[in-house]
């Protein structure tokens, strides 16, 4: 098996510091946000791989660092055994972009208003020369639209005239347009409804398996990613926590973090469940706890846990950050 | 069977524009009875939110109740002035909305605002408020309540603001709770934390909950009946483990297949095809007909009231002929 998207210690750290003058004058030290901190991963061609975790695990920037929207501060992103960092010219450059494609959370945000959706699809067409006239230019859009569920003829409407899973099948419809055989995916059905959230996961799914797509899929929604997955990276903090197959994950979860978020989550079928939440919140990224970050909420924290960060260790196949498991301290499964 | 806490009878929302007028609840009835949980659960447009709105009397103008009535303890309370209205919110009705940072207000410290809350609506004296105003704290798990009840909203993050909303809104022991998808805004650890913190809180109180959300999950744990809400109708109503288990109407079947689970695999989510129509293009008949599997000439042109399903009611023309088939 060959791995299409090799992540190696990826790490992105942001300067939230205050202004020069303010630091001068009040005394502020500089400080700095460690979004991602060492994350290393890799998809499978045709796959698609999961990250979860709560609002500032630093998941969407992982995205964002995977198409090239941010530079990383350290580590690399390998796409097809070619290290994305390298050197290349322009040619080089706009193939390997031809290659990959982002579909964001928003498609209310997403989508300039003012743009018939024929130009919005087929603007990465014009941008990659891909349609050598103005009348395959449409059919190409035309034949995109059809392959999202929606009619031709509706390049020539805008999009407000569409709901908001219309809109996010334009949106999937226009990273389509470049042919990609990798897709990033930020939370692309958080914003829309339940019935309207199926249509498009259903869609993702057909697209995968006709296209042989892979796809790098974030949510926090750990029920979507249990039905879209087939490998899900746990986050905590920058940090990836957990990383095992979908079926692994779910039966068994190893690490206290993805047991708490898995105890957490309403389930339907699941009428009058009587539950012991977990105590605290997710600490402020600028000052993370010492050693593990998630101690201070963790039932088996010790000494240790507060000193020595955890790093991910392969227990059969199954990555996880964690002193307890390690130590055979949680029982597992 | 007890005389229920709040009867909502006909209710009728309408918004005038220049276009006519839209119609945005039309015809919703349902009872709360003392100390229950009613979970209200559609998706974004049904009208969930505006049945709540119109209950505590916030009903954004242009809106306007047209018709029907809302009964507190047996008083209709939708046709009373300003001031009165303003008496009963807050003493017998607390309110919780999504947003816990738009419903405090960010210039007073907490301990202000719940001093203000609980000496308007209850005799007691500065010293006695505040000291209530600790006890809620405590009770909505806020640790050091005495030292943080002297700051500022910004000063508490997401989850700990929601729980200063809730001793806001049980401030006054008020016998009935609307709230509004507070759990949305919040991560699902803090999710977990808020739905346990309020289901317990209110057991305790003795309040009656109306709780609208658009998260089956949450229905499923927190809630004793649940009303399904679909184009400004309630579609289907009834105990919360028959309308998920079995439910009768054939929305409330797709919107069930269509939520992920999490202890099956399925190779394709069930998914009902198009969208909720617009308020200014509801359909003839059966607001659902449309997009129903089952649909046939009578949805077309007859609209269904809410009928016998089994323990549940659903307004659906499907139980009619049941109902007429068994006669």
């Amino acid at each position: 098996m060959t791995s299409l998207v090799q992540v190696n210690d990826l790490a992105k750290v942001f300067d939230v510091s205050a202004p020069w003058l303010n630091r001068v004058i009040e005394r502020k030290p500089r400080q700095f946000v460690h979004a991602v901190d060492g994350v290393s991963f890799a998809i499978q061609r045709g796959k698609t791989m999961a990250l979860v975790g709560e609002s500032g695990c630093g998941k969407s920037t992982v995205a964002r660092l995977l198409v090239g929207l941010y530079a990383p501060t350290r580590g690399d992103v390998h796409f097809d055994g070619r290290d994305t960092r390298a050197p290349m010219n322009e040619v080089e450059t706009r193939a390997l972009r031809r290659r990959m494609q982002m579909i964001f959370q928003d498609p209310y945000a997403s989508l300039n208003p003012r743009w018939k959706v024929l130009d919005i699809v087929a603007e990465p067409l014009r941008e990659h020369a891909l349609a050598q006239t103005e009348a395959q230019m449409r059919e190409s859009v035309g034949e995109l639209l059809r392959s999202v569920g929606l009619a031709p003829a509706d390049m020539e409407k805008f999009p407000h005239q569409f709901s908001g899973g219309q809109r996010q099948r334009i949106s999937i419809a226009r990273a389509l347009a470049t042919q990609p055989e990798f897709l990033v995916c930020d939370e692309p059905t958080s914003a829309l409804d339940v019935s309207v959230q199926a249509q498009v996961l259903n869609i993702m799914k057909e697209l995968q398996r006709d296209r042989g797509l892979t796809y790098l899929f974030i949510s926090h929604n750990l029920a979507v990613v249990r039905h879209v997955s087939d490998q899900v990276g746990v986050m905590y903090l920058g940090r990836l926590v957990e990383l095992a197959d979908k079926a692994e994950l779910f039966a068994r979860p190893r690490h206290p973090y993805t047991r708490m978020l898995l105890d957490a989550i309403p389930d339907v079928r699941k009428t009058g469940r009587r539950r012991t939440p977990v105590q605290g919140e997710v600490p402020n990224p600028l000052n993370p706890p010492s050693g593990c970050t998630f101690h201070p909420r963790c039932p088996h924290a010790n000494a240790r846990c507060s000193a020595e960060r955890p790093a991910l260790l392969d227990f059969q196949g199954i990555l996880v950050a964690c002193h307890a498991v390690e130590e055979g301290r949680i029982s597992p499964g | 069977m007890t005389e229920p806490l709040l009867q909502v009878k006909n209710l009728r929302v309408e918004f005038p524009t220049r276009r006519g007028n839209l119609l945005a609840l039309d015809d919703v009835s349902f009872d709360i009875a003392p100390g229950e949980i009613l979970g209200v659960v559609g998706e974004s447009g049904a009208g969930k939110s505006l049945t709540g709105a119109a209950i505590i009397g916030l009903l954004e103008p242009p809106g306007r109740i047209a018709a029907g009535e809302v009964r507190l303890e047996g008083a209709r309370i939708d046709n009373l002035p300003y001031e009165r209205m303003r008496a009963i919110r807050g003493r017998k009705i607390g309110a919780i909305f999504q947003d816990p940072l738009t419903s405090l207000n960010p210039l007073y410290t907490i301990g202000r605002q719940l001093v203000e809350t609980i000496s308007t609506h209850l005799p007691m004296n500065q010293a006695q408020a505040r000291e209530r105003a600790i006890a809620l704290l405590k009770e909505t798990g806020i640790p050091a309540a005495e030292a943080r009840i002297d700051q500022y909203p910004h000063q508490f993050s997401g989850g700990m603001r929601q729980r200063v909303v809730i001793a806001l809104a049980l401030a006054a022991q008020p016998k009935l709770i609307v709230a509004d998808e507070p759990t949305t805004a919040l991560d699902v650890s803090i999710q977990a934390q808020i739905i346990t913190l309020l289901h317990r809180v209110c057991r305790e109180h003795g309040a009656a909950v109306m709780l609208v959300t658009h998260d089956m999950g949450v229905i499923a744990e927190t809630c004793d009946r649940v009303a399904v809400m679909y184009a400004g109708r309630i579609v289907e109503i009834g105990p919360v483990d028959a309308v998920i288990n079995a439910p009768q109407h054939p929305y409330t079947v797709g919107l069930m297949g269509s939520i992920p689970s999490m202890d099956q695999d399925r190779p394709r989510l069930l998914q009902i095809d198009g969208s909720m129509p617009r308020l200014n293009a509801i359909p003839a008949g059966c607001a659902f007909n449309p997009r129903c599997p089952h649909a046939f000439d009578r949805c077309r042109t007859e609209r269904p009231d809410l009928l016998d399903a089994g323990v549940s009611r659903a307004a659906c023309w499907l139980h009619a002929m049941e109902a007429k088939a068994a006669a």
